[in-house]
């Protein structure tokens, strides 16, 4: 590298460095706004619209937003549908994915077929809605878990994994009078923990963020997730039903209301976050040049 | 797929070789598919069997079986309709835009990084612009909008501290398509980079090598190393891209649609939402979306094809 540092080079290097420092400064600012906006006083918003750091913290808009009971609701629902949604789909998703991925399987090159296909072509939206309609899940929170509970993506990764542990593994066990089942359970299971923790992360954050099947399977607003309160709290300034406020008189949210929603929304995607880098770039490539 | 196993000793096939002795061998393999094929049946290829109600009158009361036929009235319907014309219009335009100013953007970014020595930075500057993608179009669309408003966002305080008149960027058709773009970049340009970084962690450090050998600049290098050496990935994933044509994202434009940009807002899949769902049109409506669908999948081919010919490998 010692050619590399001619004037040139140098200041290409600067420059680059800038600029991209620029893109990550600009990606990440948003939020760093929105949460500061959210410890902010409303007077303080008033006179300061530029907030990076609060001067005086409050958490006024906070106790807001959970004075009444419709935002723990919200958050219940979409915790309760993220958790059983994912150990339901990481179930089946796993299940098949192993199934597909032993060579000794009759039929695995036309079941993966039908699985391939429907990444290229899909009913689409109505008959989607119907198929759900007929099987009697509107308004039930299945609606939410049965229609996404597999991705073809999620499950050809998961796949590709389990196609790469050795095959003397599995024969071992099977001599030792292992059934197919406990092979699964009991030995490729634990030798894929890392496979099974990026896609569990992956259908975590697609449950904590549906919104779509949400407005289309779900009528009662007692019903809503967390996404869909979200929006109709930021967007349509409204959300907080009346009848559950302590005082009953509820006053159109104002900036640092919307901001503290919108924390409250965003924190666990946060959480997760570092878990999810650690490996998800690795599983993300391994779907898509395998896949 | 070649059998290897029983290849090699051909004469001594045990019962368990023949197709019904591995079946019921593998029974509890096929019992652990079972719940995942089902799903697959219901969800995705029930619905496609459903689109046969694109060439009926469907009554929900009369189910698929009942309903009557009336060919392809409803996709004659969908040319005549004025309306249809300018939501196809939308459409495109605003797939172009998506083309234009979102698509090199990844590329130019991994370009970028790939050039940057320190790998702490390097580390610092995925794990920043990789979040947006993980946070839904309702947290993203939100905070934009707080931002935006002209009701004490920070945008157009800023704009207004420097003399010039509010923008009202969330209730208007002009600024509907600059606001799609920037929001996808935010969100997806991050991540976009990530097949690119596999693409270059591939290449041959002794390329750089001889090349800086022989003089040439960081610049030269990028344009005769490094972009050649990802020209098949962004021909690929301009395919993918090319085929996705009408695949905007349903739920990132309902979001930013409403009364005040409509008329640019408006893209095929919103517009089967509101005839479909909203007013119960579900023939009229699994039309349009058939006949989307379709034009994806003929795109896909034509440009798959198109790459072909210039010796690029293609999708298929």
């Amino acid at each position: 590298m010692v050619q590399d540092r001619t004037l040139g080079s140098r200041l290409f290097g600067a420059v680059n460095f800038t600029l991209l420092a620029i893109f990550a400064l600009v990606t990440v600012l948003p939020f760093v706004h929105v949460v500061a906006g959210s410890f902010t006083t409303s007077a303080e918003m008033a006179v300061n619209k530029f907030v990076l750091i609060p001067k005086d913290w409050s958490i006024e808009a906070y106790r807001f937003v959970f004075s009444t009971s419709t935002l723990f609701r919200a958050l219940a629902v979409s915790a309760c549908v993220t958790v059983i949604g994912t150990l339901f789909s990481m179930l089946i998703s796993s299940m098949m994915a192993y199934g597909l991925a032993r060579r000794d399987l009759d039929g695995r090159r036309v079941l993966m077929f039908m699985v391939v296909f429907t990444m290229l072509f899909q009913g689409g939206l109505i008959p989607t809605f119907l198929v759900v309609k007929e099987l009697g899940l509107v308004d039930t929170y299945a609606a939410l878990v049965l229609p996404l509970a597999i991705s073809a993506f999620n499950m050809i990764i998961l796949r590709n994994f389990f196609q790469n542990i050795p095959e003397g593994l599995e024969e071992s066990a099977k001599i030792d009078g292992c059934n197919d089942i406990g092979i699964f359970f009991r030995i490729v299971l634990p030798l894929s923990m890392p496979v099974i923790a990026t896609v569990s992360l992956f259908y975590a954050v697609t449950y904590w963020n549906t919104y779509l099947s949400a407005i289309l399977y779900l009528n009662d607003s007692k019903m809503w997730p967390i996404q869909v309160l979200l929006r109709q709290i930021v967007v349509l300034a409204s959300g907080f039903d009346a009848g559950s406020s302590m005082d009953g008189e509820v006053p159109p949210p104002d900036q640092a209301v919307k901001m503290a929603v919108i924390v409250v929304a965003t924190v666990p995607i946060l959480i997760v976050y570092p878990f999810l880098q650690k490996h998800f770039a690795k599983g993300a490539l391994v779907g898509s040049i395998k896949g | 797929m070649m059998d290897n196993t029983t290849a090699g000793r051909p004469l001594a096939r045990s019962s368990s070789s023949s197709l019904w002795g591995r079946l019921s061998r593998n029974k509890l393999l096929y019992l652990m598919i079972l719940p995942g094929l089902l799903y697959f049946l219901i969800f995705k290829y029930g619905p496609m069997f459903g689109l046969v109600i694109a060439f009926q009158n469907f009554k929900p009361s009369k189910g698929v079986m009942d309903s009557e036929w009336v060919g392809f009235e409803h996709f004659n319907r969908l040319f005549t309709e004025p309306d249809f014309l300018q939501i196809l219009t939308n459409t495109l335009v605003l797939f172009g835009f998506s083309l234009l100013f979102y698509f090199p953007i990844p590329i130019i970014l991994a370009l970028m990084l790939n050039e940057v020595r320190s790998t702490g930075f390097k580390r610092l500057f995925q794990s920043l612009v990789y979040l947006p993608h993980f946070m839904s179009w309702v947290i993203i669309v939100s905070i934009s909008y707080v931002m935006l408003t002209m009701d004490g966002g920070i945008i157009n305080s800023l704009i207004e501290s420097l003399g010039f008149d509010k923008v009202n960027f969330l209730l208007s058709s002009e600024w509907f398509r600059p606001t799609y773009v920037i929001q996808v970049i935010w969100r997806e340009a991050g991540w976009g980079t990530i097949i690119y970084l596999a693409a270059m962690a591939a290449i041959d450090p002794q390329l750089y090598e001889a090349a800086r050998m022989d003089g040439a600049g960081r610049l030269r290098q990028i344009w005769h190393i490094t972009l050649p050496a990802i020209r098949s990935v962004i021909i690929l994933l301009l395919i993918l891209k090319i085929g996705d044509v009408l695949e905007l994202g349903f739920e990132h434009v309902y979001l930013l649609l409403n009364s005040m940009n409509r008329d640019v807002a408006e893209i095929i899949d919103t517009y089967v939402y509101s005839v479909g769902i909203q007013q119960g049109k579900f023939s009229y409506s699994s039309a349009i979306g058939l006949f989307k669908s379709l034009i994806g999948l003929i795109l896909v081919m034509l440009a798959n094809r198109l790459a072909k010919k210039f010796g690029e490998e293609g999708v298929y």
